[in-house]
């Protein structure tokens, strides 16, 4: 299948600072892609110019003709002066109708509260409306920018398990940054590692083992390694 | 009827406020206050530069702002903080003004007509105008609603629906200008602010979406301006100021009634009070 997107050679600049360079990366359908790096690896800055925020100082970025995107920022503030409903904020930009509405946030978990300021909202039950408005217009690409910050852990691996069932029922490519080693790990069809430029990519275990990956993240990760082996283990033979 | 120079009053403060209103809650929710607050001041440069070269005063006091909006827009962003660029710009562009003007022989300005309005010498060119600019800031508002609010909620939110935040603000700010040249008749430059801030302030407190925040200020200003008036006439007090005052009344009976009585009405939900859980 032909992918979403290809970046060429992608390279980025901000004021003055090269911050991507040398981006080589696309995105299939159906796969979920997550980004790994340190901070300030330029991990925001490839999902910033895909969703076309920002424009690659070189290279190229060519997209599917039929490209829709759903995006979940990193986190959004909502000035405490704009009086905003949940209901109201899924009709943004694209206006949906009620019952479709009330059907998007059922199955988000949080159909009880199309009625309340997206102020009121837990920080859970927030992450989650802005799932179901990104999932609005049926996307075939999902990209989600760290979303999982302020969740506790089981509030996030219940992110997490709600994006694979999002990326089965939908069958839509899914290209995430996160922080959190482990849950990725198990959670991705293909890593990238990046810092600045793409160390390596490919499937988790490869990634996990190259040693660019083990120059970055360092022993530290060895546990949650081991995590994410332990899981998958009935479907690698040689792992245990 | 419109040779009744306090019905014309009446209806361009009328327009103006009804424009400002939705527009100023942009102005709220993006917190341009100063944004508006220092363009309004730069545009009397406008208006001496109108003087000056004998034309109208609505385009140069409208090039001015649009000018002053155009620069800050353009350069923010580049190293220099917004608010010290806008300070620097607003009171350079004010001190120029009040220079240039002692150069203008001849030419009686009066300045307090600028800084305070000068609403009850609005004559039918001046009425065109402003409900000319009021209907077209509503018009661009309307048109660009949902774009507007999503370039405002969120700029990287409104890129991945295909929106161009930049050229959402660039709307904003035409529409901006637009009001401060209409406004500056009707209330003058150092009470525009006002008439953009309060009236969405006080719509703040009611409103449960933007929609209805927006349908309030504008309702809000245009009852600050018809009861203004009428008070400055009986109390023989200020127009300008008397407007500023009613929608400053207005605010704090909003945000009164909203303490005394939560719950109720049209603040439903929005405060739950500790017996409701």
């Amino acid at each position: 299948m032909n992918p979403l997107i290809t970046l060429k050679n992608v390279q980025v600049t901000l004021g003055k600072r090269r911050v991507l360079h040398r981006i080589d990366l696309s995105l299939h359908p159906g796969e979920i892609t997550t980004v790994v790096g340190p901070n300030g690896s330029g991990k925001s800055t490839v999902l910033r110019t895909i969703i076309g925020a920002i424009r690659p100082t070189q290279g190229t970025m060519a997209q599917a003709d039929n490209l829709r995107i759903g995006y979940v920022p990193q986190k959004l503030h909502i000035d405490p002066t704009l009086p905003m409903t949940v209901r109201r904020f899924l009709s943004l930009p694209t206006p949906v109708s009620d019952d479709v509405a009330t059907a998007a946030l059922q199955r988000a978990g949080v159909g009880a509260h199309a009625h309340q300021q997206m102020t009121d909202l837990s920080g859970g039950q927030f992450q989650r409306v802005l799932l179901a408005r990104a999932l609005l217009n049926k996307p075939n690409l999902l990209i989600l920018d760290e979303a999982t910050q302020g969740l506790d852990q089981p509030g996030s691996a219940d992110f997490y398990q709600q994006i694979e069932q999002v990326r089965d029922e939908l069958g839509c490519a899914v290209l995430m940054v996160s922080h959190e080693l482990h849950v990725v790990m198990s959670a991705s069809d293909r890593v990238v590692c990046l810092n600045g430029h793409i160390c390596c990519q490919g499937e988790p275990e490869h990634v996990a083992s190259a040693p660019e990956y083990r120059a970055l993240f360092g022993s530290g990760t060895h546990g949650s390694l081991a995590l994410y082996r332990h899981d998958h283990n009935h479907r690698h033979d040689h792992a245990g | 009827m419109l040779d009744d120079f306090f019905t014309r009053a009446t209806l361009a403060g009328f327009g103006a406020a009804v424009a400002a209103g939705p527009l100023g809650c942009f102005v709220v929710w993006r917190r341009m206050a100063y944004f508006g607050a220092a363009t309004a001041h730069a545009s009397i440069l406008g208006g001496a530069l109108a003087l000056a070269l004998q034309t109208s005063v609505f385009l140069g006091v409208l090039s001015v702002a649009l000018l002053m909006a155009v620069t800050v827009s353009g350069l923010s962003g580049r190293g220099v903080a917004t608010d010290t660029l806008l300070g620097v710009m607003a009171h350079s562009a004010l001190a120029i003004a009040l220079v240039a003007v002692s150069f203008l022989s001849g030419v009686r300005i009066d300045l307090m007509a600028y800084l305070f309005g000068d609403i009850l010498a609005v004559g039918k060119t001046d009425l065109a105008i402003i409900w000319g600019g009021a209907v077209t800031v509503l018009a661009l508002l309307a048109w660009r609603w949902s774009a507007l609010l999503t370039a405002t909620l969120n700029p990287d939110l409104a890129y991945a629906s295909g929106i161009n935040p930049q050229r959402e603000q660039q709307i904003l700010t035409l529409t901006l200008a637009l009001v401060v040249a209409v406004a500056i008749k009707v209330v003058g430059v150092l009470l525009i602010a006002a008439m953009l801030l309060i009236p969405a302030a006080a719509a703040r407190t009611l409103a449960r979406t933007p929609e209805q925040m927006a349908m309030m200020a504008a309702v809000i200003g245009g009852v600050s301006a018809v009861v203004g008036l009428r008070a400055a006439l009986v109390f023989d007090t200020p127009a300008g100021p008397s407007i500023v005052c009613v929608a400053a009344f207005l605010f704090v009976a909003a945000n009164l009634g909203k303490r005394l009585a939560p719950g109720t009405g049209l603040g439903t939900g929005l405060g739950t009070g500790p017996g409701q859980h």
